[in-house]
């Protein structure tokens, strides 16, 4: 008799475990991840493209802003390994005697940097809209999904570069190089709130009828309460999901504005815009300039798209 | 039915009114059109005049039914850097772009509905798993480096293809056509490629997991169960009922060409309407990013409208559950 009503308290102890009690080292999630080689290599590559990224300064040979630093007399140079290349340049030099290596590290400092950014901006107004609209309901739900009705009209590439082109035209010229990456995270997570919105207005509108909620209500708790410390732990995992494929998403949103020149000025180049700069020297053979931005940018993408694959895979028991 | 249809349409025309609201308040208020029209030395009663005559000092709502009235006539007016008419100018890019965005859009279907197919039958082969990841690489490659990557290996390196431009085009009436000379379609080929390999890889995915969720179904258990062969299972209850989300996704995705083509016309120097709209932004030449807003979306939401109406031909369940 005792042992099955511990067993019973068990499941029901278990059914209300939140996503944040499942992540823990002798979770279910922890033995997904051990058994699933993909996503521990998209975690492994992710934490040492983090890792470089962040320790950028310490890890980088020379630092490609400081004009200082290099000399045109290196310009050009190939990689290391090929002929004519110097051990000093692992990767090669860029067209100005950069450091290709240390470019890319700077570079993908900046992608990280505005993709993270956009992102958070875009969940964080996408899930508090989605949240309230489907608490509140009435006029502000009908508000919100209207604007997400008219915004799916136009591909995010399209909005981003639309609301970039906008800021081009109100801002006086003299700030646009000050004020380009807050344009881009703007932009960017301008383009992308909608998927949150969705997603957290679908989920939260399911969690607004369980019991748990109503009992909150009758205990009289305000409704912002109710919204973040109730529904949003259990709706947490789905968004959790969008949250990394669409990382991936701004990140090559980010790089594709940078490559069209419409994104961050020249002297804070993301891999976006040595790729542009690169691209000038293909016809004339020195291929690396652009070669080894694009490969840290593909390497980086895949990385958090396998994180997301296996989060998705993982966070839906319909899938397993 | 009628009344799913009615309110489907409402919502499109709602879609496209605010779309257009977008454009009229993008041309307006973002820097001053007369102030663009006209050169510095203009005396201030002549730009006065000018503005009175163009009707800017007129309410806002009566500027943006003029403004609707335009559009709906095709009266896009003038360029502010090229001193062009718009209209004409889209329209001689307009081929070019509908070109690309076809051949892409057919080599995304032709590769990835059977490689779907294929990997939803055959999940344990290792010609699936190879499928399989390189789709990871076709979601994770922007289009960009995809395009870098064609032209480096297949323009410099073996120097079988041109880089850039169109090639030779043949001219039916104002519609210049890359289609029916060898030299167009050499010119086509890259371009095409680095458009489609995205689509390509949404549509391969989307194939394979609709395919295994169907095979997952009684009804086909039934199939198998009745002993029919799996020709028949796979393509006549199988592959068919996956046909309503695969006509969605390429309705979806003809948007999605249209938009990336932005990217691709940039690389390969493709004289489209992606360039023209690229172009306009790095110049700050409101008129045209807000032409090419409005018909952008218009043709959004007339895509999304046909898939819909599509899909109540298509799938008899969702007639049913329109009527019912």
């Amino acid at each position: 008799m005792a042992i099955e009503d511990s067993a019973d308290q068990g499941a029901a102890k278990r059914e209300t475990l939140s996503l944040w009690r499942r992540i823990g080292r002798r979770s279910e999630l922890a033995y997904l991840f051990l058994r699933s080689p993909p996503a521990m290599i998209g975690a492994l590559l992710t934490v040492l493209s983090l890792g470089a990224t962040l320790f950028a300064p310490w890890v980088a040979p020379t630092d490609p802003f400081d004009l200082a630093a290099y000399d045109l007399l290196d310009s050009l140079l190939p990689p290391a390994w090929a002929a004519g290349g110097e051990a000093r340049f692992l990767l090669g030099t860029d067209d100005q005697g950069r450091d290709m290596l240390s470019a890319i590290l700077y570079g993908a400092r900046i992608s990280v940097l505005i993709g993270g950014a956009s992102i958070a901006f875009a969940a964080i107004l996408g899930v508090t809209l989605g949240l309230a609209a489907a608490y509140l309901g009435g006029w502000f739900d009908h508000v919100v999904m209207r604007i997400a009705d008219v915004q799916l009209a136009l591909p995010a590439i399209l909005t981003a570069l639309l609301i970039d082109g906008v800021a081009r035209g109100v801002l006086p010229s003299e700030s646009h190089d000050r004020l380009m990456i807050p344009v881009l995270i703007l932009a960017i997570g301008l383009s992308l709130w909608v998927d949150f919105a969705r997603l957290a207005r679908a989920s939260a509108l399911v969690e607004r009828d369980k019991d748990y909620v109503q009992a909150a209500e009758i205990m009289g708790l305000p409704a912002w309460r109710i919204m973040l410390s109730h529904i949003l732990p259990n709706i947490a995992g789905p968004i959790l999901v969008v949250l990394t494929i669409d990382l991936a998403v701004a990140i090559l949103l980010e790089a594709t504005l940078s490559f069209l020149g419409v994104g961050v000025p020249a002297d804070q180049a993301s891999l976006g815009t040595l790729i542009r700069i690169g691209t000038a020297y293909i016809f004339s053979g020195e291929w690396w300039i652009a070669l080894f931005p694009s490969l840290a940018l593909v390497l980086m993408v895949i990385a958090v798209n396998l994180l997301g694959d296996f989060l998705r895979d993982a966070l839906n028991p319909k899938l397993r | 039915m009628i009344s799913l249809l009615a309110g489907r349409l409402a919502q499109s025309i709602f879609v496209m009114l605010a779309v257009a609201a977008l454009a009229f308040a993008l041309f307006r208020f973002v820097g001053d059109p007369v102030a663009q029209m006209v050169g510095q030395e203009t005396a201030i009663e002549d730009q006065e005049r000018l503005r009175e005559q163009l009707g800017l000092n007129d309410p806002a709502p009566v500027q943006f039914l003029r403004f609707l009235g335009d559009m709906a006539t095709a009266d896009f007016g003038y360029s502010y850097r090229t001193r062009q008419p718009i209209g004409e100018m889209i329209l001689s890019r307009l081929p070019a772009t509908l070109e690309l965005a076809f051949v892409s859009l057919i080599i995304s279907l032709l590769i990835g509905v059977p490689a779907g197919i294929y990997t939803a039958i055959h999940p344990r082969r290792a010609a699936s798993s190879a499928i399989l990841l390189t789709t990871l690489a076709g979601i994770s490659a922007p289009t960009f480096v995809i395009g870098i990557g064609l032209i480096t290996l297949f323009g410099v390196q073996l120097g079988w293809l041109p880089t850039f431009g169109r090639g030779e085009t043949v001219t039916l009436g104002w519609w210049k056509s890359n289609l029916f000379t060898l030299d167009g379609w050499r010119s086509l080929i890259l371009p095409a490629l680095t458009l489609g390999v995205y689509q390509l890889t949404l549509t391969l995915r989307l194939v394979r997991s609709e395919m295994l969720e169907v095979m997952r179904t009684d009804y086909l258990k039934f199939a198998v169960a009745r002993g029919l062969d799996w020709r028949a299972i796979h393509y006549r209850h199988a592959f068919k009922n996956t046909l309503a989300p695969v006509v969605t996704i390429v309705g979806l995705q003809f948007g999605g060409v249209i938009a990336f083509a932005v990217v691709t016309e940039s690389v390969f120097q493709w004289p489209g309407m992606g360039l023209l709209f690229l172009d306009s932004i790095r110049y700050v030449d409101i008129p045209v990013m807000s032409v090419y807003l409005v018909l952008i979306g218009f043709l959004f939401v007339l895509v999304n409208l046909v898939v819909d109406i599509l899909y109540l031909v298509i799938d008899p369940r969702i007639r049913a559950r329109a009527e019912g």
